[in-house]
């Protein structure tokens, strides 16, 4: 027998905040079709994977539940849930929405923060690599690609950003918040 | 237009850079010009940043957008994912005046403004409304007789209301592009599916992300292709880098080359292999490489 849900866990403030997320608030309109389950590649290889769960949860503001699971974090974003749904719910923007409060609790994958951290210092996700500088030049580029990573004053720019915006530091190293 | 900037992204430039090689050669016989878009940055990934922080993942990709407007061009992506991001950035600023205000305030720091004024296209979507598989089959100097797994990938048609690309469950647009070089669009089981690659997901959970491309792969080895043909930089390297950790991990081989749709489209012009960076991907199967170059003998002949 699964675990007894308590309505005095439930946190309206939560499903306020989940609700800004525009189509969000369409999950009142849910009438359990499972057409997003039973199409998600991700269920297929990961059945505690269940995003019509997860939005149904969010519903009823169970935010310690669903902002702990780890599998808030398996989602490819493939959308094909999305297309389903037939009262339009934003199934994927509205999980993107969960997340982002998960990590608003501190609730971060450390190969994120890692990922988040490289934008920061380089500009890019995947920077440059000597190999890739090889690679380049075989193939009759510069080897240093014309983005950031050629301009100093645009990696300024875009640290700058992140500094005002505070993404510095949200995904900042858990030592250094406390 | 016939101009646009050209929006790099990081898989592209950092990793395979035979996509961003091969994209300037095919698009300049097309009589399409590229402009660098210079000092862009990641765009940054969707699924990924967008998980974050929605601000952050706005103003960054807001900046990308602004550069090209401040270029007066529309920007050319070659990757799903930038796509993603930049188009539904440019959506929501155009469309969300508070999420603008709030944008704006940030990018004046910073010497940018978004105005509103472009349009973020995608190669494949670009050449297929604006130059149409006829003329593309002019272009072809050497039809590429293969028989290839296309892999439209998840981000270039969904979601659909954001895309307008028709169907995102049986679309025929990128496969028309394709069969414009002389090769064969094979059907095979669940053509649509995702890589497994989005939405942070291969860097949270490498092997379940991997188990998404193992059924991938199985259904284009059932269909019996030569390569798989994607759109996207990230598809591309969860393809290629992806059977490497199979092979290391479940013990799986499939050898299945991976090009992107300008590398074909290089190969059908004439260009070499090298010249393409096809051969710097970590997947080299030498029986492929036998028929390119018999093709490309027969060509010549």
């Amino acid at each position: 027998m699964s675990d007894i849900i308590k309505t005095s866990d439930f946190d309206m403030e939560f499903r306020k905040e989940v609700f800004e997320e525009p189509g969000a608030e369409k999950i009142v309109l849910c009438f359990n079709c499972t057409g997003c389950t039973s199409g998600c590649p991700m269920a297929e290889q990961e059945p505690e994977y269940n995003i019509r769960k997860f939005l149904r949860m969010a519903n009823l503001g169970m935010k310690d539940a669903l902002l702990n699971s780890p599998y808030l974090w398996y989602c490819t974003t493939c959308y094909k849930c999305q297309e389903r749904c037939p009262q339009g719910v934003k199934n994927v923007d509205t999980l993107l929405k969960i997340r982002t409060i998960a990590i608003d609790n501190g609730i971060m994958l450390d190969n994120h923060r890692k990922v988040s951290q490289l934008v920061i210092k380089s500009g890019h996700a995947v920077p440059i690599n000597d190999e890739a500088k090889e690679k380049r030049k075989d193939v009759g580029l510069d080897d240093t690609p014309p983005t950031v990573h050629k301009f100093e004053d645009a990696l300024g720019e875009v640290q700058k950003l992140l500094k005002i915006s505070g993404f510095d530091k949200l995904v900042a190293d858990k030592e250094e918040t406390s | 237009m016939n101009k646009l900037s050209f929006f790099l992204g990081c898989i592209a430039p950092n990793r395979y850079p035979g996509i961003e090689a091969a994209t300037i050669k095919t698009l300049d016989k097309l009589g399409i010009e590229l402009e660098d878009l210079k000092g862009a940055s990641c765009c940054p990934a969707p699924g990924v940043f967008r998980s974050f922080d929605k601000i952050t993942w706005l103003a960054l990709a807001s900046r990308n957008v602004t550069l090209s407007e401040e270029m007066g061009l529309d920007i050319l992506t070659v990757c799903n994912g930038c796509f993603g991001s930049l188009v539904d950035a440019n959506n929501i600023m155009k469309e969300d005046s508070k999420l603008r205000e709030e944008v704006n305030k940030i990018l004046k720091e910073i010497g940018h403004e978004f105005k509103g004024t472009i349009e973020v296209r995608h190669i494949i979507e670009y050449l297929s409304r604006e130059v149409g598989a006829e003329k593309i089959k002019q272009a072809v100097t050497i039809p590429m007789d293969l028989n290839i797994a296309l892999h439209y990938g998840c981000h270039l048609v969904k979601p659909s209301k954001e895309r307008h690309l028709g169907s995102t469950e049986n679309p025929r647009f990128f496969d028309e592009l394709v069969e414009a070089t002389g090769a064969t669009s094979v059907e095979y089981e669940d053509k649509m599916a995702c890589c497994g690659a989005g939405g942070g997901a291969r860097t949270a959970v490498l092997d379940t992300s991997l188990r998404m491309v193992v059924n991938k792969l199985e259904h284009m080895k059932a269909a019996g292709v030569d390569c798989i043909i994607d759109a996207c930089p990230f598809c591309h390297l969860q393809f290629d880098v992806g059977q490497t950790e199979i092979k290391k991990k479940f013990d799986k081989a499939y050898d299945i080359p991976v090009i992107h749709y300008s590398q074909l489209l290089g190969l059908a012009m004439g260009y070499t292999p090298e010249e393409l960076g096809i051969n710097q991907n970590l997947i080299i199967n030498e029986e492929f490489n036998k028929k390119v170059e018999r093709i490309r003998g027969g060509a010549n002949e």
